[in-house]
């Protein structure tokens, strides 16, 4: 691993084949992201990774690590277009942090309090998102998902399953759909020790009759901001 | 109660004083007076003008988020949501008995809130009326008046709040909107740092309590007949009591006497609460009217809060705070526990109960205990009564097969007061307001009544989907083109005269 590239300066040592994401988090360095997982493939989607490579725009985790690049990560400008990408999130959903066990081990609430996200800005959508409660020991709560389909690719990859799959058009339209004929978990083979019921970054995919057990307070990102938790995605 | 005063005959003939907002309360409310040509008092109602709807959107939610969810109601006494949700949450899941730390936690917790909210509301809200006078210069009549005049009681005011803050924030998580309780138990004691650092200033918090006892009897020797007299009436009551008849603000039975103080139920279980309580609905109110089904929407009407509780227990369990009941019900021959300002003096006395509590449970080893929660066999229904700093409160849910809520009834403490607030503000209109002209001092006296209640206005709005509504289209010259009236018998429109349609 002779091979560097320079991140906001830092020189960044790399092995063949590594994407800027995957060598920035092995060396310790916190590029923003949410749909991208280090045990899945990544596919670029939600765009909060978005680095300056030689003075262009890219996806840091599905942009190759090439000796000698110049990528610019925290500066004012990619924070605050990260930020709008956030606040179009939060606007897209329904995201109630104070009554959401998610809260404080969530990463999207704990990425908008590292980007200094103070408001939502736009108009709130308050699309009428289902609850799916049919599963005796998972709830599904939409209204808080932000399409990042890492539970269709867990579900998928690491579970064998498909339980989870990306439908439907548009804005709106599009979101995660559940793979049985009634479109109900219940009437899946889904568990709840699956990879996939533990992936969601967000409160979406949560154990049943499970809530406030841990105070606020005490929870991931209440203890150290995301910034400081890039070895638990480099290990 | 009467309703005297709660509909005039005509009022479109009538001159309209508003009050509103309502000062130093927590919420938002409004008075319309409705007076004649002679001044004299026609109507005068008490309006709650928020709009919550939390007994509709929870529905569909998991139960164990209802405990943090509903507790959003109130900045003032979310402590007291939190832990009626829980106790429903409780008897949801089949948990008879908490673990001893549970129990002792949650009750740590709520005492203190009882302490953080009567400090409030006693210092913060009433005193400048009490120590300036009711009628008062409205510009010093405020907490920073109070600071100026009265640093010392200021300050006691400020710090017994703020330790009843650190109780709630130690048990809860945090000062306001914690999670700490959960259905079945909480999710922490208390550490041995925590328990020392409450244990340092207890002592000085019961002291100044009792000082504030003092304080208000001391007023009412000094204002007697005024106090006695001021927005005075007679009325049933309920609260709940302890298993032998003891003042229990978080558990207990419920216990009811009408106006002439002849036990209409007692230790009744409030699992049951509907079959000796039903709400009536009225036109011109968001509020909804509690009373006795066995006295009927009319005389059924009652009141609750601190002076119903420390008039209808049989004792206060320390020892501080029951010598102070006693003399409060001996003075003046028990006039001031019958008298609306008594419900000052009766909130002092609960203030002292709950730092002699909190006291007693700071040496208690149980609130440093790991053994935090417990199981049942899971039921449908699950209803959860609490004594708040304003009364009785109760919460209802049903939560279907798949966990989630599909039905919940609240009904809190200033909707069981809101007859006896109206009945209280005609009172007053009639004794200070009837044939003088108005002023901003007599119109203080209104809310010098409200606030004896403590309403927590904000809490008390939170139906959706059966509220009644008014709404009127005025024309440039004042006249009312059309009207559209929503109540309990359904939409009706009227309209008074077409224009611009040909």
């Amino acid at each position: 691993m002779n091979d560097t590239f320079q991140l906001d300066g830092e020189d960044i040592p790399f092995a063949p084949g590594q994407t800027i994401m995957q060598a920035a988090t092995a060396h310790g360095v916190y590029i923003p992201h949410l749909c991208w997982h280090p045990d899945f493939s990544a596919h670029g989607s939600c765009k909060l990774c978005t680095v300056k490579v030689n003075g262009r725009f890219g996806s840091s985790c599905i942009t190759q690590a090439q000796p000698g690049l110049e990528v610019e990560n925290r500066s004012m400008e990619l924070d605050e277009k990260r930020r709008t990408l956030l606040q179009m999130l939060f606007v897209e959903g329904n995201h109630f942090c104070p009554s959401c066990e998610k809260s404080g081990n969530c990463r999207l609430q704990a990425t908008a309090y590292e980007l200094n996200m103070m408001s939502p800005h736009f108009d709130m959508f308050y699309p009428n998102r289902p609850v799916d409660a049919s599963h005796p020991d998972v709830l599904l709560d939409f209204n808080r998902c932000i399409m990042c389909s890492l539970c269709v690719a867990a579900s998928r990859d690491a579970d064998g399953k498909n339980v989870f799959y990306m439908g439907g058009r548009g804005l709106l339209g599009r979101r995660v759909h559940i793979s049985s004929e009634s479109g109900h978990l219940g009437d899946t083979d889904f568990a709840v020790t699956d990879r996939a019921a533990s992936i969601c970054p967000v409160g979406v995919i949560l154990p049943k009759r499970k809530g406030f057990a841990v105070p606020i307070g005490q929870r991931k990102y209440d203890l150290a901001p995301i910034s400081e938790h890039v070895a638990e995605d480099a290990s | 109660m009467s309703f005297e005063l709660e509909t005039a005959a005509y009022p479109e003939k009538l001159r309209r004083v508003a009050i509103d907002p309502v000062s130093r309360v927590e919420g938002h409310g409004k008075v319309t007076i409705l007076l004649d040509d002679d001044n004299q008092v026609q109507q005068v109602r008490l309006h709650i003008v928020e709009f919550r709807g939390f007994e509709k959107f929870i529905q569909g939610r998991p139960y164990w988020e209802v405990p943090v969810m509903v507790q959003r109601l109130c900045g003032i006494c979310p402590v007291s949501h939190h832990l009626a949700a829980s106790k429903a949450m409780d008897m949801m899941l089949g948990v008879k008995q908490l673990t001893p730390t549970a129990e002792k936690i949650r009750r740590l917790m709520h005492y203190g809130q009882i302490l953080q909210s009567h400090a409030l509301h006693f210092f913060h809200l009433s005193s400048p009326d009490l120590l300036f006078g009711f009628g008062s210069d409205v510009a010093a009549r405020n907490i920073v008046g109070i600071i100026a005049a009265h640093p010392e009681i200021a300050k006691k005011g400020v710090l017994l709040r703020k330790f009843g803050q650190e109780v709630i924030r130690m048990t809860a998580g945090k000062r306001v909107h914690g999670t700490g309780s959960i259905p079945g138990g909480v999710n922490k004691s208390l550490s041995s740092e925590e328990r020392a650092a409450l244990l340092k200033d207890i002592y000085q918090m019961v002291t100044w309590s009792r000082d504030a006892v003092g304080m208000i009897r001391q007023l009412f020797e000094q204002n007697l007949a005024e106090y006695n007299e001021f927005g005075r009436f007679r009325s049933s009551g309920m609260c709940l009591v302890r298993a032998d008849g003891a003042l229990d603000l978080y558990h207990g039975g419920l216990r009811a006497r009408d106006e002439d103080g002849t036990t209409l139920f007692d230790h009744f279980n409030y699992g049951r609460y509907w079959e000796v309580i039903a709400e009536d609905v009225k036109p011109w109110s968001y509020m909804k009217f509690p009373f006795f089904k066995s006295l009927g929407p009319d005389a059924g009407s009652y009141r609750v809060g601190p002076l119903t509780r420390v008039t209808h227990c049989d004792s206060i369990p320390t020892p501080l705070a029951e010598k102070e009941r006693q003399e409060f019900l001996a003075f003046d021959g028990g006039s001031a526990a019958g008298a609306t300002l008594g419900y000052h003096w009766a909130r002092m006395i609960e203030m002292l109960h709950a730092a002699e509590t909190i006291k007693d449970l700071l040496h208690d080893d149980d609130i440093i205990g790991d053994d935090l929660m417990a199981t049942g066999q899971r039921q449908e229904r699950g209803v959860g009564v609490i004594e708040a700093p304003r009364g009785t409160l109760i919460h209802h849910y049903r939560v279907d097969e798949n966990d989630l809520v599909i039905r919940a009834n609240l009904i809190v403490s200033t909707t069981h007061n809101n007859q006896a607030m109206n009945t209280a503000v005609r009172e007053v209109a009639k004794k200070y307001l009837n044939g003088r002209e108005i002023t901003e001092g007599l119109l203080n006296h209104i809310e010098v009544a409200i606030r004896a209640f403590d309403p927590c206005l904000s809490c008390a709005t939170h139906a959706l989907g059966q509220m009644p509504l008014e709404v009127a289209i005025v024309g440039a010259d004042g006249t009312v083109i059309d009207e559209a009236t929503r109540d309990n018998r359904g939409l009706t429109h009227e309209i008074h005269e077409l224009r611009g349609i040909t």
